[in-house]
């Protein structure tokens, strides 16, 4: 990207001042190095963003930022809704609450060594992933419904975990306003045979091991330290969170001429907060994200079932559930004063600050945990939310590595079977039902989440806690 | 780009493009579904043994290409199956289509991804100079 379009407001803050129909300034957070790989449509993106009526303090990037739909990947940016703000489909995304949940198991890495096979294969015998893997759950009309407003929490209620871990989930587990009439009935047939799968493309379920701990204080609150062995479980809302984007994607680009809202970006199909369809889209986004809370709850039983039969002295507990694409309503202070914003996060974490109501007692001090997934081979990183996170960009920080090339050029660099053997070699075992999809989605065509995570860091959006690496990894 | 009916991929930095060719509006709208079928499994093996019916409107032809990709998409999750044959009609802003193809096999058909949606990014459908067309977006996987 070519940095003479910025002022350099830190050494990890990129401002474009306001221009053309611009509300706000546009604002990268990032190193230099990240900077200039970035790619030129992130530019074109923040600011198309920045366009958008009601928005308020700025349009941000966060370090991973890569060229989205409509909004980058690694986007944030509130909306007011007593200033004519909008709520946009786009500025979610097509796998709404599409989210890392991260697992303690009070085991330590000698306590692997000896089942790690085993594990792995009763790991991906045990997880539906991949195209045309269902779920061993298929719900019917009312349990749907039901399911659609209770989230996790209905998910504890069936059976699949205990209150203990709500607690250590966004919104206690359970999204409020959520309205499964606004869910059509073709979302909720994609979503019948989808309950408790894991997906493709980068979705995951990994065994994994705390190599480095940074801020021993907080490691320490997290119940992290090094040696130790995790679980991270990625993915989202599966087919129904796809329908529901995909239905108001169409809905909003055709009805945002009637709202008076020019779209720099067809992708950035809006509606007004107060509009009826805005209404409606926020009732089914957020039947959506309950959805993805329910479905890494069930995920979650699962692995539990087969660490029983595996490993029967683990004990999974939740570190922490975060969501990446969701818009949320939150309080934040604007020229020092509280106001409710809808606020969007597109490929970006929430990232609360120590002391915020939201957080869960054991954790407030140390601020939300912010979990950060690298590619299949590398590094995956554990931060925790700022105080300073709170003023730069709501409590927001970046969500993952970004593809560093497409997956057509990583399908011409890499085989699948060589891949998965090379990671064996490293220790590292892969099951996964696609080896094209492991090409796709080899180590190499991820950005290094090393760079990533240290501009969140050294940024102040979020604190560096600790590092984790792979040992298992079931990719779908 | 010539009108001799094709499709290709495109890359995209997270996700893939896909694009169809051809001689008419319709047969690019056919070779856009090949190529949205190709992003999953490899075209050779998926038998066009079964055929479905569907329908689509939208304001557009841009946006009825979308919603063309979203329908067939929906089609396969939700019948779980694969196709690899298409014959669309089109009438002003209304497409009526039969594709062929099968039940999807995951050991043989083995699927590298599913397709959560067609977007508008990269969103075209126009005709070129040789009186061809083409007709392409990008599709999130």
């Amino acid at each position: 990207m070519d940095l003479a379009l910025f002022e350099r407001k830190s050494e990890f803050e990129w401002r474009i001042k306001p221009f053309g129909r611009m509300h706000v300034p546009g604002v990268i957070f990032a190193s230099e190095t990240l900077m200039r790989e970035m790619d030129a449509k992130v530019y074109e993106q923040v600011t198309n963003v920045a366009m958008l009526p009601g928005i308020v303090n700025a349009s941000w990037a966060m370090p991973d930022a890569h060229w989205g739909y409509g909004f980058p990947i690694g986007g944030v940016a509130a909306f007011d809704a007593d200033a004519g703000g909008v709520v946009s489909a786009g500025g979610v995304g097509f796998d709404i609450s599409c989210g890392v949940r991260t697992l303690l198991t009070g085991l330590r890495i000698e306590d692997i060594d000896k089942v790690k096979v085993r594990l792995a294969d009763a790991l991906y015998h045990a997880i539906p992933a991949g195209m045309g893997s269902t779920g061993a759950i298929r719900l019917d009309d009312a349990e749907m419904d039901r399911m659609l407003r209770g989230g996790a929490r209905w998910a504890v209620k069936r059976g699949f975990g205990t209150e203990a871990d709500l607690e250590r989930i966004e919104e206690g587990g359970c999204m409020h306003g959520a309205d499964p009439l606004q869910v059509s009935d073709q979302a909720k047939k994609r979503q019948r045979d989808e309950m408790g799968t894991l997906g493709s493309g980068n979705h995951y379920l990994e065994i994994q091991q705390v190599t480095d701990v940074y801020a021993p204080q907080i490691a320490a609150a997290f119940g992290v330290k090094a040696g130790d062995i995790v679980i991270s479980i990625h993915c989202g809302s599966r087919g129904l969170g796809h329908q529901i984007g995909t239905e108001f994607l169409k809905r909003m680009v055709m009805a945002a001429p009637g709202y008076g809202i020019e779209l720099p970006d067809r992708e950035l199909a809006c509606a007004p907060i107060e509009s009826p369809l805005g209404k409606e889209y926020l009732g089914a986004m957020r039947a959506a994200i309950n959805c993805a809370l329910a479905n890494r709850q069930i995920l979650t039983h699962l692995t539990r079932q087969v660490f029983s039969a595996v490993l029967p002295q683990a004990r999974l507990s939740l570190l922490y559930d975060v969501s990446h694409n969701t818009c949320k309503v939150e309080e934040h202070k604007v020229d020092g004063r509280i106001k409710k914003l809808h606020v969007h996060r597109k490929g970006a974490t929430r990232a609360f600050g120590p002391g915020h109501p939201d957080l869960p007692r054991e954790l407030r001090d140390a601020g939300q945990p912010v979990l950060i997934g690298g590619s299949m081979g590398t590094s995956s990183y554990i931060l925790a939310g700022t105080e300073q996170g709170m003023q730069l960009a709501f409590g927001s920080a970046c969500h993952g590595a970004g593809r560093a090339m497409s997956r057509h050029q990583a399908l011409h660099n890499w085989n699948g079977k060589n891949v998965v053997n090379e990671l064996a070699g490293c220790g590292i075992l892969i099951r996964s039902p696609s080896m094209r999809g492991v090409a796709e989605e080899a180590p190499g065509a991820y950005k290094d989440v090393r760079e990533v995570v240290d501009a969140a860091d050294h940024a102040g959006l979020a604190r560096k806690v600790a590092r984790v690496v792979p040992l298992i990894c079931i990719k779908g | 780009m010539t009108s001799a009916a094709r499709w290709e991929h495109f890359p995209h930095q997270a996700d893939i493009g896909v694009r169809g060719l051809g001689a008419t509006l319709a047969e690019a709208f056919e070779q856009a579904a090949l190529a949205l079928t190709a992003v999953i499994t490899d075209l050779a093996i998926v038998e066009p043994k079964e055929m479905i019916q569907l329908t689509c409107m939208a304001p557009n032809t841009e946006l009825l290409l979308v919603d063309w990709l979203n329908s067939l998409n929906f089609e396969m999750i939700t019948r779980n199956m694969l196709f690899s044959r298409f014959e669309v009609h089109l009438e002003e802003n209304r497409l009526t289509a039969q594709a062929w193809g099968e039940a999807l096999e995951i050991a043989r058909h083995r699927p590298a991804v599913e397709v959560k949606g067609a977007t508008y990014t990269a969103l075209k459908v126009a005709q070129q100079s040789d009186g061809g067309w083409f007709a392409q977006c990008v599709v999130d996987v």
